[in-house]
This record gives structure tokens, C-alpha cells and sequence, in this order.
């Protein structure tokens, strides 16, 4: 039997989740390197959609499916990784950086008794065994990890790797679903009323920090990231600073960590603990008064000036050269 | 009810990462340690249950002796006993969640709180590896708890909300900013702090699951662009050159 690498997927309505055909297709690439099969693996009361992981390259789609599969467990689930991992003889376990991934990965991994490398934006095989960068001390360097174990488990970041269509075969399997007493389970979801894409997962981000002077004001944002397709973010100053803006919008060291291809740092300062979360932007833009602010020596394009006069500009201009559509 | 809450130690956000000589580990000078901020949350919880419904509140790190800094910081903070494991606490986390279990399995608690992740390494691993390890449930990155008779129910940070994890005690929970205001040590505190001593316990070997072989500090960016002009006349300049240079649209 091929050694197989096996990728944890996500469902969401009825479609892979984007994070998860990211992780899928460095799967491709990893099983293409070291000659190995690449398996897709689903949970869940029902698992259709989970065909199209054929086209992202899955060699194999083994499907998890039943009632005890319904809401989210991350025990019953982390015994469904593990056991596909052992009937798969798989060697290298991935799943999605995602809050779902980020709870399973882990103890999944500590069921198989193996290494896990959390958030990892980098992936190789070295000798059959896999080897994968990632971002350590808030992204201050970059901790190459090794495996002591037979079976190997990381989580992808998302935005990082490209999801790539590559056709594969896509034979589908079912895996038993194991019996649980439900140690913990999700019961409900409280998601937000906005149906925007969460920060982690967003292309384009408009941050803003300090120098908004009040939560009011990010109105200004939001017209500028809904003119460019993104979302809005904020500094850890602006979410401490009473203005009403929630946890969930912060991006930092204590918030949440950002990999978008554009980054637009509005009035941000950028403290250490700011640029923790979003030094992994590919590019990043800073307006701000203050010609000093350490944020310009991060940033790829930097206005000097008020970004109340240039936030608008940059909306209405987005508009008039039709930016941003996507 | 009993409580362990899992600390860590780690450098100060603040800290310049310098490498090893070894080249794959931190440069230890100049370094201020810390307790990590998630694990703060965690020990404060504990305290407001403890304040709350009464319990018993045991803080444990695992290392060498520089880690009984971040024990009697929660000693006069108001955890009950401190106990250092004896081990490596700043390598693996499969090996960190290994001597924890190992030391937790027959001690009766009821509930075990640890911050989501360790600043620095930022794994997120260890509160659920040990939930494993432990044979019990767990609830990550939470921002809200309540407990019931025998049972949790928390509420944790996903994308674009949150959800509600119930499950039967003992559980990990893995705390996360939001779920309080850690309060600072009274002078109080740390006086009594003082009388009371940290319990050395050898940790239990573990196996490795992962381990750092290199350690490098990321590639300068390169030096950006400052773009001239009005407001008007800026905006345009940064479009087009994200467009045309960056080519982000």
C-alpha cells in the first residue's frame, strides 16, 4: 500500500470550505514530491459536496457520515481523524488553521501519539518525512519543525497556500463512525449578522487603529473595504479604547493573525503587538500622520497624511476604476 | 472543586528575538520572561470560580527552578498551592501535555484551565493534546464559561462568531482574551505569597512528537514607497501601483 496523505476538510453549506481546499492542494503537492496518494477525509451528518474534492487533486474521498456526526464534537471527532489515519496507514495528517482545525489537529495528533506543528506557512518533504515552517515569538522569526513521530500532523495557515484545481481520480470511501459518549459538543452557533468572510480568511483587510479617534469614524472604513471587497480589522489600541468595537475585530498578537494579499493600516502606530498579527500580509499599506510611525518600515506603499482626507479618496477612486469587484 | 491552571513562561512580547548559537534555539540574554497573557486569563478565571462557589485552585508550570517566578506571581494572586514540574516546559507541547497528564491523572480535578496558546510558540496544542491524554472534554479559545453540576458551558471564539461547547467535567478549557480582566497582586497577596512554599514534583519522561530544527529571524522587507502629492492625488497613485506593481487587483 501507498503511504497516503490524508487532508482534513471542512464542509460549510454544502462546499468545501476555502482554507481546506488550500490545505487539500499543498496535500497535492506534497503526495506528487514524495510519491505518496492523497486522501480527503469529511465528517459530518452529511457530507455532500465532498466530491469536489476531486478536482483539488484527492486521490481518495473517505466520507465520515450519521447523526452522531451532527454538531461538531471535537473528541468524537479527533477519534474519526485518527482512526482514518490507521486504517489509511496515512503518515502525514493536515487539516485547515481554522478554529475547527486548530481544536481537532491537536488532539487528534496526541490520539495518534504524534508531533503536530500548529499554523504552519510552509511544507516539505525531507527525506519522506515532512518538515514545515512557521511563524514563532509573534513572527519575529521562523522555527523550521521536525518530527519525531511516525505520523505527522499540521495545521495550514490560511491564505498562505494557493488552492490549486489538479483532477484526480477522487474514488470515494466510508469510514465507520466510532461510538462516543460526547465528552464536549457544540450546541449552538452564534454567528455575527454581517455574512462577510472572517478576518483570518479575507483577501483584503482595512485596519484601523488610534488614530480613528472613535468607532464612529470606522464607517469610513467599511465604505473603503466594501469598495475593495475586504473587511475591516482594528488595532488592539482601537478595540481597548471604549469605542465599542469588539474583541473579534482585532488583529494582533492577542487577536487574530492575518494573512490577506493586501493590508491597509489606517492610523495604526504599529506596535510589536500589531504587527504580530499582520506581518504575514503579502502587501501592506500604511496612512498615517505621524511620518515616524514604525508601521512605514513594514509597509510596501506609505501615505503621509490624514487619513480622514485620504481614506475617502481612496474609496471614491477604488470606485471610479472599478476596484475591487471581485 | 478542585482546579488546575497550567501556566507557562514565556519571553515578553516586547522581547528582540536573537538566535542561538545552536541556531535553532532563542538567544536566552537580555530575555524578560512572563507569564504567558492567555494563562492569565485562565488563572483568573479559576480565582473568580474559586471566589465565586469556592475551590481549590492549584497553579502548575512546568521547568526549572527560573519558572517558580510565574508560581508565586498566582500564589499572590490567589491560586491555593504551587507545583513546579520538573521538565522541559518550553519544548513540546506533546511532551508538555504528556508530564501534565501524567502529573493531573489521579489528582481528582474537576476542571483544568490553561491559556489557548503559549506566547512565542504559539502551538495552541497543549490544552488539547492534554484533554486527550486525559480522556476528557475540552473547550478552546473560550470567551465566556459558566459551570453547572458536573457539566460546562462555554462559549469560544470561531470565525464570524461564536459557538456554544457543553460537555461533562472534568474538561480543559483554554482561555482566551475577553473572558475577564485579570486583576493585578496586592501587596497583600504577595506578602502571604511568601509563607507559602512551591511543591517540586520530577515530571514523568515524555516522548517528543516535534521538535525545532532551525530557528531563523524572517527576511527584511524591502524598503516601501512613499507616495506624494494631495490626498486625491495619493489615493490614485496607491491604486495604481497596487494594481499595476502589486498587481493585488
Amino acid at each position: 500500500m501507498t503511504s497516503m496523505i490524508l487532508v482534513f476538510c471542512e464542509l460549510k453549506d454544502g462546499q468545501i470550505r476555502k482554507p481546506s481546499l488550500e490545505a487539500l492542494s499543498e496535500g497535492r503537492r506534497l503526495a506528487d514530491a514524495a510519491g505518496k496518494q492523497l486522501g480527503a477525509l469529511f465528517a459530518g451528518a452529511s457530507c455532500s459536496g465532498s466530491a469536489e474534492a476531486a478536482k483539488y487533486g484527492a486521490d481518495v474521498i473517505l466520507t465520515a457520515e450519521g447523526p452522531a456526526l451532527t454538531s461538531y464534537s471535537s473528541d468524537v471527532f479527533a477519534a474519526v481523524l485518527a482512526d482514518a489515519v490507521k486504517s489509511k496507514g496515512a503518515t502525514v495528517l493536515l487539516a485547515a488553521a481554522t478554529a475547527v482545525g486548530k481544536d481537532v489537529a491537536p488532539r487528534a495528533a496526541a490520539r495518534l501519539g504524534a508531533g503536530y506543528a500548529s499554523d504552519v506557512t510552509g511544507l516539505s518533504m525531507v527525506d519522506g518525512k515532512l518538515q514545515a515552517v512557521r511563524p514563532v515569538y509573534a513572527g519575529k522569526a521562523f522555527a523550521t519543525t521536525s518530527f519525531a513521530s511516525g505520523v505527522q500532523v499540521a495545521t495550514t495557515r490560511p491564505n498562505v497556500f494557493p488552492a490549486a484545481e489538479k483532477a484526480a481520480a477522487g474514488t470515494t470511501e466510508t469510514l465507520a463512525v466510532p461510538a462516543s459518549d460526547f465528552k464536549s459538543v457544540v450546541k449552538e452557533i452564534l454567528a455575527k449578522a454581517s455574512g462577510k468572510v472572517d478576518l483570518s480568511e479575507a483577501n483584503v483587510i482595512v485596519s484601523g487603529g488610534r488614530g480613528m479617534k472613535d468607532g464612529a469614524n470606522f464607517k469610513i472604513l467599511e465604505e473603503l473595504a466594501d469598495a475593495l471587497g475586504g473587511v475591516v480589522g482594528a488595532s488592539r489600541a482601537a478595540v481597548d479604547a471604549g469605542w465599542g468595537l469588539p474583541h473579534s475585530m482585532q488583529v494582533g498578537q492577542t487577536g487574530k493573525v492575518v494573512s490577506p494579499t493586501l493590508y491597509i493600516a489606517c492610523g495604526i502606530s504599529g506596535a510589536i503587538q500589531h504587527i504580530a498579527g499582520m506581518s504575514g500580509s503579502k502587501f501592506i499599506v500604511a496612512i498615517n500622520k505621524d511620518p515616524e510611525a514604525p508601521i512605514f518600515k513594514l509597509a510596501d506603499y506609505g501615505i503621509v497624511g490624514d487619513l480622514f482626507e485620504v481614506v475617502p479618496e481612496l474609496t471614491k477612486a477604488a470606485k471610479t476604476m472599478g476596484i475591487g469587484t471581485n | 472543586m478542585k482546579i488546575l491552571v497550567a501556566l507557562k513562561q514565556v519571553p515578553d512580547t516586547e522581547t528582540k528575538i536573537k538566535v542561538a548559537a545552536d541556531g535553532r534555539s532563542l538567544d536566552p540574554a537580555d530575555v524578560k520572561w512572563i507569564t504567558s497573557p492567555y494563562d492569565e486569563y485562565a488563572l483568573e478565571e479559576a480565582i473568580r470560580i474559586k471566589e465565586g462557589k469556592g475551590a481549590e485552585v492549584v497553579a502548575l508550570s512546568v521547568g526549572g527552578d527560573s519558572v517558580k517566578e510565574v508560581l508565586k506571581n498566582a500564589l499572590a494572586l490567589g491560586a491555593d498551592t504551587a507545583v513546579l514540574l520538573k521538565g522541559d516546559g518550553q519544548g513540546d507541547a506533546f511532551a508538555v501535555a504528556q508530564m501534565i497528564a501524567a502529573y493531573a491523572k489521579d489528582k481528582g480535578f474537576d476542571l483544568i484551565l490553561c491559556g489557548n496558546k503559549g506566547l512565542g510558540g504559539d502551538n495552541a496544542a497543549m490544552g488539547p493534546m492534554l484533554a486527550e491524554l486525559m480522556g476528557i472534554g475540552q473547550a478552546n479559545v473560550v470567551v465566556k464559561l459558566e459551570l453547572g453540576e458536573g457539566t460546562f458551558k462555554a462559549e469560544r471564539e470561531i470565525e464570524g462568531g461564536t459557538e456554544i461547547v457543553e460537555g461533562a467535567l472534568p474538561a480543559v478549557i483554554t482561555a482566551q482574551k475577553g473572558l475577564n480582566e485579570p486583576r493585578y497582586a496586592s501587596l497583600k497577596g504577595i506578602m502571604a505569597a511568601k509563607k507559602k512554599t512551591i511543591e517540586e514534583v520530577e515530571a514523568t519522561p515524555a516522548t517528543t512528537g516535534a521538535q525545532i530544527s532551525a530557528l531563523a529571524l524572517p527576511p527584511e522587507r524591502p524598503a516601501g514607497r512613499k507616495l506624494e502629492g494631495d490626498a486625491a492625488a495619493q489615493a490614485q497613485a496607491l491604486l495604481q501601483a497596487l494594481k499595476d506593481e502589486a498587481k493585488v487587483f
